[in-house]
């Protein structure tokens, strides 16, 4: 039930440096045919010069269906008006196709160029042999090969079957950044059209013939089961055709109509066994964390020894609530179960992960089942997972028809995977000058990917490790993890480990600096002051993005009467991130107008993609840190709609600006890094304007 | 089940459902108008927002008898070709990220600019501020409707 694609995944991020993250190879989809040039698994060009890129990764909002098929038409020297996407379900040609770690665009960096690249080659080939004439006199340009000296000029498409009959290079010559004229370019994203004029299919718009609807009754208490139904009122409603249980804990509702189908679950009965975790909550879980906290640790990151500084000490304590993604489209999944195969269609990021649960929940081997990806109304890491598969599969065998499981906002918020809740113990030196020579995270939280299943390494979660980045240079460094266990389901959440960690670290920087009598920007720019490599963090660029924010945010300037500024910094998915927060305060609660973020994640593919995504993780990151918290009671989540759990609107959403650094570096992670620095900037800003510390999220609750 | 007549994009429909169906479901499952979204089932997000004859309307808390013989438009309907002013601010900002709430973002907007062509900051939030957007994108909302409007916005 539980494939290691994810665990692969986060595994080969770890070792990003060392090579291509996923191997490069040229897989075909099919032997060409009737002119049409497919040199590999990514590209696709028909005589009519229609070019057709394969996303092998889910658009959930993130822009790759565009920025994606702009690194391969780069290369190509295509005429981008001629690009076509076609979204690929789960395959085997194009290794991991997990979307997540902020790592689409970084792992398919390499492949995707080298795919343009290869094809591009091979065209301008096929246009030397058909004028005959020297390759070097040829050079592609905008979908065509010119031939330089007579002008003479073939389009790819009239290219196309001839190129398919020759030898694909196997290391073609790459561009220079300088040379790139569609990379780095804001070109309009693919998908807008079809979001503005309501003809974008997402899973829960996807439709087959004579399908029918699910809803499902799920046990409200953490790990409880059915104890037995009563389907008589079920029944009464008009278009309900099956009621039946379809695991331990789930009664399936099936309906001619999505209404049909939810009146039919509000009406039925179902008793539950509570199961062991009824008494379960929230508060007492922290007591947990709080109690585990000297338990045993895992060293994540160490320099020196800080138990030998001297000086005046500082410690402190914060903590965090488990929190919940909350895409717009709540959870979906449509499955046609026929015997022997098992067709689904859903807004996941993990096709290949749904495909190989499906088989093993259905009985069916994993190539029975075929997946195909649909649009996604926001991911944030909730369709990693893939109950909703499972479960659409379960129904659709189980009623004997074609099935479109739907769940409510309130099943979305209650049956979600949450990101940890977290307890943080930490404690510093300051010298006689104020500045720290010992710095100490004890982190306390339970660990995702243990929960899962997925095995340890050196015994604590890897992951963890990677997300507690540490990039000051501060002699005496201990950065541990205290690994617990919680009955509550886990999931990975925008930035996953990143936000806990940034939050806890970044505030108390910011007390370190008060303690010091230093500026809090000051204080962090004298510890990176050194060009160095840190467990992996370049010291510069982080610096970089620093000066940057400060910069554009006017950081030391007289701001307007009663606004006050918070700055943090941290380093997550390969990717550099510092933001300034603006606040004032109203009634006691902070106002935020102005968020100026500033990122270094390599080259930029597309300015207003990435511009997007520093603007969607602000707010993001603000719901949470205001109040967007998931609470436990009686074993059941508390919050169940956005009445008790409340997204940022417009009447709160502060402008965010966003700056990049200009880079020729290999492009990283931009969906997850604009998220952890947020709740300590913000934290760090209400202590500017207070001199109260905020160490506990959410901050208004 | 009752047979219940509405006009939706300008074309008159007969649906045969029970009265207290919300009309968001009629539009997506009966008559197969998907671009009008499910968010919250509440009236909370606005992602089901629709105009029932001029006014933006949370068609999921909005049973289908109460529109009997009144005028819906969705976004499938807004305009002809999919180019009302708002829909070409919307490309011109490039508003969408996911896209899953932007119908309903949409429609309230031509809402509030058939009513004040030229809403103010303020007014925008008002207006707005019943519709969520967990991607974030409220700042090139604000904008795209000032460039419907030709109040600035364009950058
Ligand atoms: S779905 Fe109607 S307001 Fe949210
Ligand atoms: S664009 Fe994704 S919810 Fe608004």
């Amino acid at each position: 039930m539980s494939p290691l694609s994810r665990r692969e995944f986060i595994a080969a991020g770890v070792a990003a440096g060392a090579g291509l993250v996923i191997g490069f190879y040229w897989p075909h989809r099919s032997s060409p045919s009737g002119g049409t040039f497919a040199p590999n698994a990514y590209l696709k060009i028909t005589p009519d010069g229609k070019i057709t890129v394969a996303v092998a990764r889910s658009e959930m909002g993130q822009g790759v269906r565009t920025s994606l098929p702009m690194i391969l038409a780069e290369e190509l020297e295509a005429d981008w008006k001629h690009v076509n996407i076609e979204q690929i379900g789960a395959s085997t040609l194009y290794g991991d196709q997990t979307t997540g770690g902020s790592a689409s665009v970084r792992t398919l960096w390499d492949p995707m160029r080298k795919a343009g690249a290869a094809a591009r080659e091979m065209l301008v080939s096929a246009a030397a042999l058909e004028w005959g004439v020297a390759r070097t006199s040829c050079k592609a340009e905008n979908g065509a090969v010119v031939h330089t000296t007579s002008n003479r000029r073939l389009t790819y498409g009239e290219l196309a079957g001839k190129a398919a009959t020759l030898p694909i290079p196997t290391d073609p010559p790459l561009k220079q950044s300088k040379e790139y004229k569609i990379v780095g370019t804001a070109v309009p994203r693919i998908d807008t059209p079809s979001k503005v004029d309501g003809t974008a299919v997402y899973g829960i718009d996807f439709r087959l013939p004579n399908m029918k609807y699910a809803a499902l009754a799920r046990c409200p208490v953490i790990g409880g089961k059915v104890a037995g139904f009563d389907d008589k009122e079920s029944k009464k409603i008009s278009g309900v055709s099956y009621v039946g249980k379809i695991s331990d804990a789930a009664v399936a509702v099936v309906a001619d109509s999505v209404w049909g189908a939810m009146e039919g679950r509000r009406v039925l009965n179902v008793q539950w066994d509570e199961g062991p975790n009824k008494e379960l909550s929230s508060t007492g879980m922290m007591d947990g964390l709080k109690k585990s906290a000297s338990g045993k640790a895992a060293v994540l990151y160490t320099a020196g020894d800080v138990s030998k500084a001297s000086g005046r000490r500082f410690a402190a304590e914060y903590q965090l609530p488990f929190m919940a993604h909350a895409p717009m489209e709540p959870g979906n999944c449509t499955a046609h179960f026929q015997g022997s195969s098992c067709e689904i269609w859903a807004p996941t990021q993990v096709p290949q992960d749904v495909r190989d649960s499906v088989a093993a929940a259905v009985g069916l081997d994993s190539d029975q089942v075929k997946v195909n990806v649909t649009l996604i109304g926001g991911g944030f890491g909730r369709r990693l997972e893939h109950d909703y598969g499972v479960e659409a599969a379960l129904v659709s065998k189980a009623a004997n028809t074609p099935v479109k499981v739907i769940w409510t906002r309130e099943d979305d918020m209650r049956f979600s995977t949450y990101r940890p809740a977290s307890y943080h113990r930490l404690s510093a030196t300051l010298d006689g000058q104020g500045w720290p020579v010992a710095f100490s995270h004890r982190v306390v939280m339970p660990s995702i990917n243990i929960q899962k299943g997925f095995p340890a390494e050196d015994g604590t979660d890897s992951e963890v490790k990677e997300e507690a980045s540490f990039v000051y240079a501060i002699p005496n460094t201990l950065i541990e993890y205290v690994m617990t266990e919680t009955p509550v389901p886990l999931g990975w959440m925008r930035s996953v480990n990143a936000l806990q960690v940034a939050f806890a670290s970044e505030s108390f920087m910011d007390e370190l600096a008060a303690a010091g009598g230093k500026d809090p920007l000051a204080l962090r720019l004298h510890l990176l002051a050194k060009d160095e490599d840190l467990n992996g963090w370049s010291s510069a660029r982080m610096r970089g993005v620093l000066q940057l924010a400060a910069e554009k945010a006017g950081w030391g300037k007289a701001l307007a009467p009663g606004h006050y500024h918070g700055i943090a910094c941290f380093a997550s998915f390969h990717t550099y991130m510092a933001e300034v927060v603006e606040i004032s305060m109203e009634n006691d609660q902070p106002r935020v107008h102005r968020v100026v973020g500033a990122m270094d994640c390599g080259q930029v593919i597309n300015p207003n993609i990435l511009e997007q995504q520093i603007q969607g993780g602000v707010i993001f990151a603000l719901t949470n840190a205001l109040r967007g918290q998931i609470t436990i009671e009686k074993g059941r989540v508390v919050q169940g709609n956005f009445d008790d759990y409340q997204p940022i609107r417009m009447n709160e959403a502060p402008v965010v600006e966003a700056h990049f650094v200009q880079s020729a570096e290999s492009p990283t992670g931009a969906g997850e890094p604009p998220v952890p620095p947020l709740a300590p900037a913000l934290c760090n800003a209400i202590f500017a304007a207070t001199k109260k510390r905020v160490r506990a999220l959410p901050v208004v609750s | 089940m009752v047979d219940i007549s509405l006009r939706v994009n300008g074309s008159e429909r007969k649906v045969n459902v029970s009265p207290d169906t919300p009309l968001l479901w009629v539009l997506r499952d009966t008559l197969e108008l998907t671009g009008t979204k499910f968010g919250c089932g509440a009236g909370l997000c606005g992602a089901c927002t629709v105009h029932v004859d001029g006014a933006a309307v949370r068609s999921c808390s909005t049973p289908v008898s109460q529109v009997a013989g009144k005028s819906v438009t969705t976004i499938e309907g807004l305009s002809a070709n999919g180019l009302h002013a708002v829909q070409k601010a919307w490309i011109a900002e490039e508003v969408p990220q996911c896209g899953y709430c932007q119908a309903g973002q949409i429609m309230e907007a031509a809402a509030l600019l058939a009513k004040n062509p030229q809403p103010s900051d303020e007014q925008i939030t008002q207006a707005m501020s019943g519709n969520i957007c967990r991607c974030g994108t409220y700042e090139r909302i604000r904008r795209a409707i000032h460039r419907a409007a030709g109040t600035g916005g364009a950058r």
